[in-house]
């Protein structure tokens, strides 16, 4: 075990950013053509950084396993960005977006990240209202904004109820016309299988084809993660089923260290499930809590319509324990609260897993008319997967696994331990500590990818003239001979059971056992399910057709091996983590009121793993947290 | 519900497709067309047959990644309002027979199965569909005064998820509903206006490279998932005879 240097510079917190853009060393302007960066994924994080790389005149290689940039999973947020704009007048500063995160998190993330994050988040609404985003205004023409959990304060940017999409598409747009100005070149239907290491350096990349199945080489100068987070590990969850964790579990065998894995956000207004044949959760935005009433029957088993349980007879369970954010508790403490009341026998629907999201009283207050302007494409997706009328009936929602806060350790510069490897957005650990607050996800990606890594890579390339490698070297070969064996491996092992009948069992295990109630026991019994279904895995699946064609039985399945390596991780972390916080609860440590326990004593460290080798116990070394700036405390929404 | 499908079978591009007959017994009427989709699979992976491969991602109508012609119809529902994924089985009957077709046009050639390339909407981006803003440049957000009239017809456009089922739905093979829905967004905002004419005669000549022409059929809004309008084509074709006459 070793302590990590996180690579914080020195200075008062609000002046570490600019006193790092003013020392990071440059790359002069003719020689940025020299480079090439190789960006993996075109998110809210991969587009932005990659239209921002061509912009500086970088040479960009692009890979996406999309037919298109704009379809990665961030299109699908919708509620909003936050940003420290103070437009409301209500008492909003760079330093409240920033303790209000710090605190969301449950003092889990890292001060000078954060304060980073808030003193940019400014800049991206600038950026994107320049790109003709299209973001909500008032009737003067000027922004308007929304409120959402966990703060108390008014700053959450948003279009309508697609605000990823618009976001997105402003990258995306800055991205195509990089495209077409020659300075990146796209690389669509490409899978990245594979990093390649040269000297202890990132140098590359090892991809699949997706139309013709070829396995390729692709060397650079610097290699850039913005592959999402890993919320599949759970199969039911909000994120789009082709999300995964390849990318950085494969970056994770060779030698990125993986922190907190552990974290995971399960997200409290998703609608809930109805069958065995369901393929994914859909999240109905937090926004909604904003207007929306939460409450289940004070009696067990209450059977009757919600129109026919008297309101002296229902309980609005988040007013009722949390007073002063009520509805507006952090999603962690919502989640819980959901689970709890469902667990008490007072959960709604056909099964019993489920509570009210109630308008009834907005409507009555505010009209149809402005519910419908602020919700109206939710309330309909709502109305088409459910064939219910959120207007006339209240909604249904359950917790569901939406986001993951762990991801590839990274220092203050965005690289991880594997030095010319920067990871960012929702694949890196940094930002958001053991729970993120919701419109915080748009602004750490689009933060990474505009501004930090735009600075930070020059200070990593300056250092790497001349030092280009070629794909023909050994370490290409080798690592194309491992991936050709994997495939290889997958085809062969002509078994009976389709890829996705695992990842459901696999996805069971993890949600009985390390979703939102963890406990020792459950965690070791886990683990040994998880391995002996690993085991079963690679013998009894059945991958049908070849690897030199469109093959999506082939592309999953070498997706939920690296999930069922990850899911191990994530119980071994959850263990040995003993303390609640933020999205982590060990049931073992709670106090008396249910409440998250943290330990800052024993576990005020980020947990960061090295792999060892297959089937040897993975390495932990901690990064120690030290706050200067926010005094520890207890998290209170009360 | 048990019902009959007729789907679309191409192993590649170069190959010729044909349709093959499949039964989708004890479907839940609350089973979303793909989750339908995914069933049929699981049993054609059983019997050792190659799953159907169709395009789908996000799952809640949002990314565009999914869309086959259903019925002859782009996305299964005429009055449109919704993509694929978020079809439900509760719109069909029992004992339906269902054709399943990837998206028709010549500008998408079909990789497999119900995939095709749709990569020429991308083109007509690249060709203009941006504001050429860098990073760090921006001015400050409020400095800039958006009536809501012109942001709301603006985000109207702008919803579009470039799935390219008013492509597939046209006789023509058009691609005016797509790319005047971008000219739109980008052309009624001010931030817009320094490259309106510019951006409107580049995004049209890349269209007539890939696309047919448009004659008003209307069928492109009849099945857009997110219903979108033909009064933003019009728009664009005032905005491409003013750039004509400008730039002359």
């Amino acid at each position: 075990m070793s302590e990590l240097d996180a690579k914080i510079p020195p200075g008062p917190l609000a002046d570490k950013w600019s006193y790092s853009k003013s020392h990071y060393k440059l790359v002069n302007p003719t020689n940025k053509r020299k480079f090439d960066v190789i960006v993996v994924g075109a998110g809210l994080a991969g587009a932005s950084a990659a239209a921002s790389f061509g912009e500086l005149g970088y040479n960009v290689k692009c890979f996406v396993f999309h037919d298109s940039p704009r379809r990665a999973h961030s299109i699908a947020a919708q509620g909003g960005i936050n940003a420290a704009k103070n437009y409301q007048n209500d008492g909003d500063s760079i330093y409240r977006l920033f303790y209000d995160t710090v605190k969301g998190g449950d003092y889990r993330s890292r001060e000078s990240n954060v304060y980073r994050l808030a003193e940019l988040s400014v800049n991206i609404i600038d950026q994107a209202v320049a790109q003709g985003v299209p973001l909500a205004r008032e009737y003067g023409g000027l922004l308007e904004n929304r409120s959402f959990g966990g703060v108390q304060v008014s700053r959450t940017f948003y279009a309508r109820g697609q605000t990823g999409q618009q976001l997105l598409l402003g990258a995306f747009q800055a991205l195509e016309r990089q495209i077409a100005l020659g300075t990146v070149k796209m690389y669509p239907r490409y899978e990245m299988l594979d990093l390649v290491l040269v000297d202890g350096q990132a140098k590359g990349i090892i991809t699949r084809n997706l139309v013709t199945g070829a396995i390729e080489s692709h060397s650079g100068d610097a290699v850039v993660l913005g592959t999402g987070g890993y919320a599949n590990v759970f199969y039911l969850s909000t994120n789009a089923k082709a999300s995964n964790t390849t990318a950085i579990w494969r970056a994770y065998r060779r030698g990125a260290y993986f922190a907190n894995p552990c974290y995971t956000q399960i997200h409290p207004t998703c609608i809930p499930q109805t069958g065995e044949y369901q393929s994914k959760l859909t999240l109905m935005s937090e926004s909604l809590r904003n207007d929306g009433r939460i409450w289940v029957p004070k009696q067990k088993g209450d059977k009757r319509s919600p129109q026919e349980i008297p309101e002296k007879e229902r309980d609005y369970y988040l007013e009722r324990k949390y007073p002063s954010f009520g509805n507006l508790a952090p999603r962690d403490i919502a989640s819980r609260a959901a689970k709890e009341v469902c667990d008490e026998g007072r959960g709604v629907g056909p099964s019993g897993r489920g509570v009210y999201l109630d308008f009834a009283d907005s409507i009555a207050r505010l009209g149809r008319k402005t519910i419908e302007e602020r919700y109206g494409n939710l309330f309909e997706m709502y109305h088409d997967i459910t064939a219910e009328d959120p207007y006339s009936v209240p909604m249904r929602i359950y917790p569901a696994p939406h986001y993951t806060m762990g991801g590839l350790w990274v220092d203050y510069n965005l690289m991880g331990t594997i030095p010319g490897l920067y990871v960012i957005g929702e694949a890196n650990f940094s930002d958001h500590g053991a729970n993120r607050l919701g419109a915080s996800a748009l602004m750490q990606g689009l933060a990474d990818g505009y501004f930090v890594i735009a600075a930070t890579i020059a200070d990593y390339l300056s250092g790497q003239m001349n030092k280009k490698v070629s794909p023909d070297r050994t370490e290409f070969k080798q690592a194309k001979a491992d991936v050709d064996g994997r495939v290889k491996r997958l085809l062969d092992a002509k078994g009976t059971r389709s890829v996705d009948s695992f990842h459901r069992e696999l996805g069971g295990i993890m949600w009985e056992y390390c979703g939102m109630a963890r406990s020792a026991e459950g965690l070791k019994k886990a683990r040994v399910e998880i391995r002996a279904l690993r085991d079963r895995y690679w013998r009894e699946v059945r991958v049908l057709g070849s690897g030199e064609e469109p093959n999506q039985s082939l592309e999953k399945a070498g997706r939920v091996a690296d999930l069922f390596e990850l899911a191990e991780l994530m119980c071994i972390d959850a263990l040995h983590r003993e303390e609640s916080c933020g999205g982590h609860f060990r049931v073992e440590y709670q106090t008396a009121d249910g409440e998250a326990l943290r330990n800052d004593d024993k576990f005020l460290y980020v947990a960061a793993w090295e792999f060892t080798g297959d089937g040897k116990e993975p390495r932990l070394h901690k990064e120690p947290l030290t706050y200067e700036e926010v005094k520890l405390a207890t998290r209170s929404y009360k | 519900m048990n019902l009959k499908l007729h789907v679309w079978r191409q192993a590649a591009g170069s190959e010729t497709g044909d349709f093959k007959e499949y039964a989708a017994n004890d479907i839940s009427p609350d089973a979303s067309f793909l989750e339908m989709l995914d069933i049929v699979n699981e049993q054609l992976i059983e019997k050792g047959e190659d799953p159907i491969h169709f395009e789908h991602d996000c799952r809640e109508g949002i990314c565009g990644s999914c869309g086959m012609m259903i019925n002859g119809v782009a996305h299964g529902s005429r009055g449109g309002g919704m993509a694929t994924c978020q079809l439900h089985m509760r719109h069909f009957q029992e004992g339906d027979e269902i054709r399943v077709e990837p998206w028709r046009a010549r500008a998408f050639p079909v990789i497999k199965d119900l995939i095709v390339d749709r990569s020429p909407l991308d083109k007509i981006i690249q060709a203009g569909g941006f504001i050429s803003a860098n990073t760090g440049s921006a001015p400050e957000a409020n400095s800039l005064l958006i009536p809501k009239v012109v942001q709301e017809r603006s985000m109207d456009a702008a919803e579009c998820i470039e799935c390219g089922a008013c492509v597939a739905q046209c006789p023509n093979g058009a691609g005016q509903l797509f790319t005047a829905a971008k000219i739109s967004h980008l052309g009624l905002l001010p931030q817009g206006q320094p490259e309106r004419y510019q951006r409107v005669l580049r995004m049209v000549e890349v269209m007539e490279e890939y696309f047919g022409s448009c004659t008003m059929f209307r069928e492109c809004e009849a099945v857009c998932p997110k219903e979108i309008s033909v009064d933003f084509i019009a728009r664009m074709n005032r905005d491409y005879i003013v750039a004509r006459f400008k730039n002359r």
